[in-house]
């Protein structure tokens, strides 16, 4: 039996890639930019106020010991 | 506590931001400390594809935390924070670089940080990417409120890299998902701490200085969901789990509602729950001097909780406009949060061992108004 080399073997796994890849870049949104307008209303913004979003996030790593992932934050120590 | 990060925004590509003027104004009062904040923003596009924005922030602190308060004199100080970003928009994509000085008497940090934000498959995914660097020089007041003696510590670096994916689900909903990677080395300890250990003394412990490592390394993951409800309203989800190399590890969940009234009041409500285990050198008293390589006693590397309940008003004004100005918002945001130590005893007053947990409640609240031209 001829067994296949390595680099065979991933040749259907490169070419799922390339065809996944490739209907990706041929995605068809299926929320059309005219079903959007309930998202576009600033209701469902994720942050509508940068300062008061950096500022909580200050308190709270100010007085916690985890910080990161919240999509912004302050300097400075809070030793105090 | 030290984290000297960044305005990291996932910003939507194709168009960037309105042009706006915000000016803010916030109060902190709680566990013996009351902090006033005020804030000037202005953002301005130069071109339909790049914009400029400055902030400049000051918070005034006085009175001192509980076991700042066990070892030093009332506090009093200035944090002055100011901070300059500058965003590009190249077809689908948002460039955007932000430098930010943060200065205390006893603490300086610089921090740059870049961003990326590109929209893809129809515009229904977001994929953001940044990556900052910060440098702080640590500083103690051996000094007094009036009459500061500061001296400098050491220094502290710190890298971070996020990722994160904003995805429109459905007309109705969208989702994200965020990591976040930070490593710090250098001077990591808060001069400000002391550990306590047990003696022969009448108090029946001594204090002596802390003794942290010189780096660390955290990951935070953080998934978010928002949807608009069958009426004009949303309700927002999230989620983050969080570790790090000091052992502590953490979970935090938050829950809000936003409600409009016609176009003029925008209605909202939060609630926030929070809960840390200790970091693995931590201790509230140790058996004896010098019992470990590191040693720390900082409430916020402790075992605790916190829950917070938070409600905001946004009136929304000039509807149709004044002179340059296209609309303005006014907000008013209150929020109340109950701090809960599990292993940090309040070592004020009580004989050593039968001092109760340390807690505390904090009100927060914050007034500002928004000018989009």
């Amino acid at each position: 039996m001829t067994r296949l080399s390595p680099v065979l073997h991933l040749r259907p796994l490169a070419l799922a890639g390339l065809l996944l890849l490739m209907s990706g870049c041929a995605i068809q949104p299926w929320v059309k930019p005219y079903e959007r307008d309930r998202l576009a209303d600033p209701i469902m913004a994720w942050n509508r106020d940068a300062i008061s979003a950096a500022y909580l996030d200050h308190i709270r790593e100010s007085r916690e010991a985890s910080r990161g992932a919240t999509g912004g934050a302050g300097g400075g120590c809070g030793c105090n | 506590m030290v984290t000297a990060l960044l305005l990291v925004r996932a910003t939507s590509a194709d168009v960037l931001p309105d042009d706006r003027a915000d000016i803010f104004y916030s109060k902190y009062s709680g566990g013996g400390m009351d902090i006033t904040g005020k804030s000037v923003l202005v953002r301005k596009k130069v071109t339909e594809n790049l914009a400029v924005e400055a902030n400049y922030y000051v918070d005034t602190v006085s009175g001192a935390s509980i076991d700042a308060l066990s070892n030093a004199s009332v506090i009093k100080d200035e944090r002055k924070q100011k901070s300059g970003t500058v965003e590009y928009l190249h077809d689908k994509t948002t460039y955007s670089l932000s430098f930010i000085n943060s200065a205390e008497r006893d603490y300086i940090s610089n921090t740059t940080h870049f961003s990326l934000s590109q929209d893809m498959f129809g515009d229904l995914t977001t994929l953001t990417l940044g990556w900052s660097y910060t440098r702080d020089q640590v500083g103690e007041n051996e000094g007094s409120a009036f009459l500061p003696n500061v001296k400098w510590l050491g220094h502290a670096e710190s890298q971070s890299y996020d990722v994160g994916v904003s995805q429109i689900l459905t007309k109705n909903f969208i989702a994200g998902l965020t990591l976040e990677v930070i490593t710090d080395n250098g001077y990591l300890a808060n001069p400000y701490r002391q550990i306590r250990y047990l003696d022969d003394t009448p108090l029946g412990y001594s204090l002596a200085s802390q003794v942290y490592p010189d780096t660390r390394t955290s990951t935070a993951v953080q998934g978010q969901a928002k949807y608009y409800l069958p009426y004009r309203a949303a309700v927002t989800g999230s989620y983050r789990y969080f570790r790090d190399t000091w052992g502590v590890t953490a979970n935090t969940y938050e829950l809000d509602y936003t409600h409009p009234l016609s176009n003029i009041w925008i209605f909202e409500g939060r609630l926030r729950y929070y809960k840390q285990g200790h970091a693995s050198f931590y201790a509230d008293t140790f058996p004896f001097a010098d019992s470990q390589n590191f040693m720390a006693r900082d409430q916020d590397l402790a075992e605790s909780d916190n829950n917070t309940i938070g409600a905001k008003v946004t009136y929304a004004f000039l509807p149709d406009g004044w002179k340059i100005f296209k609309r303005g918002t006014a907000t008013l945001d209150i929020s109340r949060i109950q701090f809960r130590y599990l292993d940090f005893r309040g070592a004020l007053y009580e004989p050593l061992a039968t001092e109760p947990n340390y807690h505390f409640d904090a009100n927060v609240f914050q007034i500002y108004m928004s000018l989009f031209f």
